[in-house]
């Protein structure tokens, strides 16, 4: 396994905000995390990035407890894209893309042409070439998470941790955001993705990971979490389940009434 | 224009270049007039002992153009440097009350007669001022606290240091205390020393390597703390550099010049267009462009006072405070 964690835990000022988490992820699968607001789906990935580390548990990478690494190997082999990513100057997209590539530049030495090229290749795979000159801040919301999407392309990372980034996007745009992160999968990188939207999950996904109240409910293909209406219990909501041979149509129906 | 202005092989002759003009136009500015090539051949000769232009040049002129001009950088750079650690344009070094502070060591040391014990003794009072505000910042807001408890701990440090200051100044020994407090709080680089000049200096550069050094994590950090820690960065211990950074080199240069307000805030922000708005690339052409303002202010100074000095740090402020309302007023409709 690529990631593994036994027994992960996270405590804020007393209280508990994940427990037991057994999380695992190998090459090449794309992995949704699900589950109702407050479930503890930002907080586990915050902590599978490495962005947040004061959790308790073990957590493995390849085989290795995370802290045995030091801050730029896993700066160059995790990418994080943050839930609402905004620039907090106007910076041109370009050097915004460029950014991706500060875990391979030292104090003083600029861009070299390798470093040119993966910020030319991220930028090709995500469509945003023809948005270099503009500013990162007057950008529409498909655009902006395209462009945040091929900053995190550019450090060229085996494992893409993504929070919500399809949530503002209209579907045009939320089909091209998943179709980007699954070819990164199929390319042999991995992708863990906090999800909303239960259809794109079923569809784009390899494996679903459910959450609630800070814990694993349940894990499997969109089949295996729909066993015992475990996903409904689970939100607290009815669906009106579709079906077809290309798959599964989950439309929210109504809320559990006690 | 600022389009044309944006290509670095352009501002930086252009800005190198006004700063060589206006240090030698500040160092030919004074009520005698020296002769400037003589008297640099003779302080090289090392007879300048024997020559009025020379020690005039060498004792007078010489440490307040280079006071003006390391003061300048001091403030300009670490405004930049604050304004993207809190990515805020409002920021500078007043905000989080290492000004204020560095101001209060070293009236403190003139209130207890400290200062005239030793040479030393003023920038020292100034620094340990600095490092005090510095120290209070991390105990109120802690190393891992949010931006708005930083500048919460700023306003609030900066309102003890104000209260201090008009304590020492209250219950001054002397109209003569009083005047020499208020006439050092004005901010000016007049009537300073080479030795003034060369106890502060040191400090100064320790804290602008510090500052320089902190560009790439600036540039991360546009992207918000957590992105910035993807990409490697240790933010607490990135921001502790930053942090001394700022002490070391504002409390250097407030403990000899005193205060010298709004230069930090005013010229990273005019200069941000011209660097397409990257914060690391801001910082060597605001500490730039801050020494270039200080000595064109000092400058003005030395033009416009006929009868009783007019002090630098009035004329910044006369000229930063409406700068700094504008900017409100521009702002006050964008969401931070």
């Amino acid at each position: 396994m690529l990631i593994e964690t036994h027994q992960l835990a996270l405590h804020i000022n007393g209280n508990s905000i994940l427990h037991n988490i057994n999380f695992r992820c190998g090459e090449g699968e794309i992995i949704g995390l699900i589950g109702p607001n407050g479930a503890g789906k930002t907080s586990l990935l915050k902590i599978l990035a490495h962005v947040q580390t004061d959790f308790s548990g073990e957590y493995f990478f390849n085989q290795l407890p995370v802290s045995h690494y030091n801050a730029q190997t896993l700066a160059r082999e995790f990418g994080y894209l943050a839930q609402d990513a905004t620039a907090h100057w106007p910076l041109k997209v370009r050097k915004l893309i460029e950014l991706g590539r500060l875990p391979f530049q030292g104090m003083v030495s600029g861009l070299t042409a390798a470093d040119r090229q993966a910020v030319t290749h991220a930028a090709r795979q995500t469509e945003v070439e023809h948005l270099y000159e503009r500013v990162a801040t007057t950008l529409s919301g498909g655009e902006r998470t395209r462009v945040f999407l091929a900053r995190l392309f550019a450090t060229q990372p085996k494992v893409i941790f993504a929070d919500e980034p399809i949530a503002a996007l209209d579907p045009y745009h939320q089909l091209h955001i998943m179709e980007i992160l699954q070819q990164h999968a199929r390319q042999g990188g991995s992708v863990i993705v906090v999800l909303h939207d239960l259809n794109m999950a079923s569809r784009f996904c390899d494996r679903l990971v459910l959450m609630h109240q800070g814990g694993i409910v349940g894990e499997g293909s969109i089949d295996d979490l729909l066993q015992d209406q475990l996903i409904q219990k689970t939100y607290g909501i009815e669906l009106q389940i579709f079906c077809n041979e290309s798959g599964y149509a989950l439309t929210p129906w109504q809320r559990h009434r006690d | 224009m600022i389009n044309r202005l944006q290509n670095p092989a352009l501002y930086w002759p252009l800005l190198l270049a006004s700063c060589l003009v206006l240090l030698i136009t500040h160092l030919s500015l004074g009520s005698i007039p020296v002769d400037l090539g003589q008297a640099i051949a003779s302080i090289w000769q090392g007879n300048a002992d024997n020559n009025t232009h020379a020690l005039i040049l060498q004792e007078v002129r010489l440490p307040r153009a280079l006071l003006a001009l390391t003061v300048g950088m001091t403030l300009g750079l670490s405004g930049a440097a604050l304004q993207g650690l809190l990515r805020n344009p409002l920021a500078g070094p007043g905000l989080v009350g290492v000004t204020n502070c560095a101001a209060l060591g070293a009236v403190i040391t003139l209130y207890f007669g400290f200062a005239g014990l030793s040479w030393f003794a003023l920038p020292l009072g100034g620094m340990l001022g600095a490092a005090l505000s510095v120290l209070l910042i991390f105990f109120l807001a802690g190393r891992q606290s949010s931006i708005l408890n930083l500048i919460l701990a700023g306003v609030a440090i900066n309102a003890v240091a104000s209260s201090f200051i008009a304590l020492a100044l209250n219950f001054a020994e002397s109209p003569y205390a009083m005047n020499e407090m208020i006439y050092w709080l004005l901010g000016s680089v007049s009537n300073r020393s080479l030795k003034d000049a060369g106890i502060a200096l040191p400090f100064m550069a320790i804290g602008w390597m510090l500052l320089l050094f902190s560009r790439r994590f600036l540039d991360a950090l546009s992207l918000g703390e957590e992105t910035a820690r993807s990409l490697g960065f240790d933010i607490s211990h990135q921001r502790t550099l930053l942090i001394i950074g700022v002490a070391c080199s504002v409390g250097a240069a407030v403990s000899v010049s005193g205060n010298i307000g709004f230069i930090g805030l005013v010229v990273p922000h005019l200069l941000r267009p011209l660097v397409d708005h990257e914060p690391g690339r801001l910082l060597p052409i605001s500490a730039l462009g801050g020494g270039l303002l200080l000595l064109l202010a000092d400058c003005t100074v030395q033009l416009i006072s006929v009868n009783s000095e007019l002090k630098l740090g009035v004329v910044t402020a006369m000229v930063g405070g409406p700068f700094f309302l504008l900017l409100i007023y521009r702002m006050r409709n964008e969401v931070f």
